[in-house]
């Protein structure tokens, strides 16, 4: 198809709109009094997002705090889409890697900070890396569903948390969290408005997409994960190690999502509270769709969600439950799913059913 | 030697086995309808989000009109409308199915969540609510170890193991059932042959919802009588695990709902024995035991079990 590039872009974007029209109608039917009040509600509600998540230098930086993970997750789901592989367990992940980074940082006292947060960094994402490779092992060896064994593997990564915070890696407070990381493993701030701190995870973030970029693009390595993605029958045939390459790209996947929880941990909480997921994790699979599995794409498709996601807590104080941007989120995975609804919609594709 | 004898005493107690048997029900009702969509090759992993979906409609029927049959009615609209969404995303529009179950795992967790204040005002958790009664079958024996055992359940309870039943007799004694397993085997010969491939499916995937929809209510109307935000916790997963392990069969998927029912079941008997008298802070290591059994069944089984053949698989007609 010659415009299957302008469909890539519309689809999403139509996905977008439409999600964005369903939560207004649902804002709506929440809102009281007769129309014109629910109407003034509507526009409260959108204004005053809007205002939270861009309405200031500290909004904006709040909105740029948020998006940093998630450019993470979304590169480490859309990275396995490329291979084929549905990472959904972003979040153990993620958890895992802050958890192990969060205990080299706490006691690298000794270390200068050149040396600690690269080490810090690094064992974050080996972290993650190795959780996920776990998954991908199974897929590999058995065939076990990653969808099935990465869920479980974040509900065994939540409990592990869970137990170090309260226990052994407890900072002796009581309540669950460990103790504070070293000063010389603390990321460097990059800017400061009144109370808020914006490290330099955001640029460490967009590193990340432009080295996956370069791997999806440029490298035989990207070529591979990319063939295995798109038939591994054939891929197989053609000399590609389909088994490894799978499991190459679960420890790649995991090793951008431990680097998120990393950078959470170093960059932001300067410790380790044991959840650190309002959801990130799938967050990922909407900013991945959105983006198009493209690490451009997913830059941008992460300062909408970010956005969205600061705004909500704005929008809360507005009436509306921020739970909303959950709902616009699954909207928009549905129909990037079902693509064909959003181009039957758009009387893209004239016979129904056939390509 | 006590701590030994403490565990072991856990196994005489009947109250063990009825906690295995609630413990099973939620996962067998999921189990079941995973069942019924991947034996007409529609994969449907959102049975999470319909559980968790018909967990909050029955609490909120329950609420709203004071009667939690009416909580069950609007359970199974729910588990239909979410089921639907899943079957003309991936039927119509051949969908990826993975990908479209987990935006409704997702819109379910939204909209529950979203939910909570305009109904119960309250954010979080809902109130109690009636449940539906426990049935007590008294002829047992009010003092008998099998009354203590299986005399005194929800009758969801009953229910699930009767579906098991039911199951059987739909997919393997009838017609229906003939269609549904040629259509989850091989769509093209079944339409050959003048099966309605889409039809069946759209059967298959909406009977996956009434059922989860049911386990779903069954931990809310049936059990606590109370909804909280995302209280289902993985089952929804753990019984599409069980469904693998179970062979896609009916007796299967019950022998394995039991098996993680009996771990939950013991997680939960030796937590609270005052004689083992286990920390707090290691409870969550306890908590992981049933997620990690599920990894090594799923990961150790699946290559020894085989799911329908065109499962995921959507189908277009040629021509």
């Amino acid at each position: 198809m010659k415009n299957n590039k302008w469909i890539k872009i519309l689809i999403p974007i139509v996905s977008v709109f439409i999600a964005l029209l369903v939560a207004s109608i649902i804002i709506l039917i929440i809102g009281e009094g007769d129309l014109g009040q629910r109407f003034v509600f509507l526009g409260t509600a959108y204004s005053e997002m809007i205002r939270g998540a861009f309405g200031s230098s500290s909004a904006l930086m709040n909105t740029i705090i948020k998006m940093t993970p998630l450019i993470l997750t979304g590169l480490a789901v859309g990275f396995g889409f490329r291979a084929g592989v549905f990472n959904i367990g972003a979040e153990g992940q993620m958890t895992m890697g802050a958890l192990a980074a969060t205990i080299f940082a706490v006691n690298a006292t000794q270390l200068p900070s050149f040396i600690a947060i690269p080490f810090t960094i690094i064992v974050g994402m080996l972290a993650g890396g190795i959780w996920a490779a776990i998954a991908g092992f199974l897929k590999a060896k058995t065939g076990a569903h990653e969808v099935i064994t990465t869920i479980m593997l974040n509900w065994i990564a939540y409990n592990i948390a869970n137990w170090a915070v309260t226990g052994p890696f407890n900072d002796g407070s009581g309540t669950p969290k460990s103790p504070e990381i070293a000063e010389s493993a603390m990321l460097p701030n990059l800017l400061s408005s009144q109370a808020t701190f914006l490290s330099f995870g955001i640029v460490i973030a967009i590193i990340a997409a432009i080295v996956i970029y370069f791997i999806l693009y440029k490298t035989s390595m990207g070529y591979e994960v990319k063939a295995v993605g798109f038939n591994p029958y054939a891929a197989e045939y053609g000399g590609i190690n389909v088994s490894k390459n799978i499991i190459l790209t679960m420890a790649i996947s995991g090793a951008l999502a431990g680097l998120a929880g990393t950078l959470e941990s170093i960059g932001l909480y300067y410790r380790f509270y044991g959840t650190l997921s309002s959801g990130k994790g799938f967050d990922g699979i909407s900013i991945a769709l959105i983006g198009q599995n493209n690490p451009i794409g997913i830059i941008f498709a992460s300062l909408l969600i970010g956005g969205l996601r600061t705004g909500s807590n704005q929008m809360q104080f507005a009436g509306v439950p921020k739970h909303i941007v959950t709902i616009i989120q699954s909207i928009i995975i549905f129909l990037v799913a079902g693509e064909r609804m959003v181009m039957t919609l758009l009387r893209l594709n004239k016979k129904k059913g056939v390509k | 030697m006590d701590a030994l004898i403490a565990v072991l005493s856990t196994f005489t107690n009947p109250v063990f086995y009825k906690l295995t048997l609630s413990a099973s029900t939620p996962l067998l009702f999921a189990a079941l309808g995973g069942l019924f969509s991947e034996r007409t090759g529609v994969t449907n992993i959102a049975l999470e989000g319909i559980m968790l979906m018909g967990a909050f409609s029955g609490v909120a029927g329950s609420y709203i009109f004071s009667s939690p049959w009416i909580g069950l009615i609007l359970a199974i609209i729910s588990g239909v409308a979410l089921s639907a969404l899943h079957a003309y995303a991936s039927i119509r529009f051949s969908a990826n199915q993975i990908v479209s179950a987990t935006a409704l795992i997702l819109l379910a967790q939204g909209l529950t969540g979203f939910l909570l204040e305009p109904i119960f005002g309250q954010p979080g958790s809902t109130p109690i609510v009636a449940k539906i009664p426990d049935i007590h079958l008294e002829f047992l024996g009010k003092d008998s170890f099998l009354y203590k055992m299986i005399g005194s359940l929800s009758p969801f309870v009953y229910l699930a193991f009767i579906l098991v039943l039911v199951a059987y007799f739909i997919i393997y004694k009838t017609r229906l059932g003939l269609r549904m397993r040629a259509v989850g085997e091989n769509p093209e010969a079944a339409d050959t042959l003048g099966v309605n491939v889409f039809k069946i499916r759209y059967f298959g995937v909406i009977m996956s919802g009434v059922l989860a929809s049911l386990g779903g209510a069954y931990l809310s109307i049936g059990e606590l009588g109370q909804f909280s935000e995302n209280m289902t916790g993985g089952k929804g997963f753990i019984a599409l695990a069980a469904m693998i392990l179970g062979n896609w069969k009916p007796k299967g998927a019950m022998f394995a709902c039991l098996l993680f029912g009996m771990a939950e079941a013991l997680n939960e008997q030796l937590q609270s024995n005052p004689q083992l008298a286990i920390p707090s802070t290691i409870k969550p290591l306890f908590n992981l035991l049933p997620f990690v059994i599920t990894i090594i069944v799923v990961g150790g089984f699946v290559g020894k079990t085989r799911g329908p053949a065109a499962s995921g698989e959507p189908y277009e007609k040629k021509g």
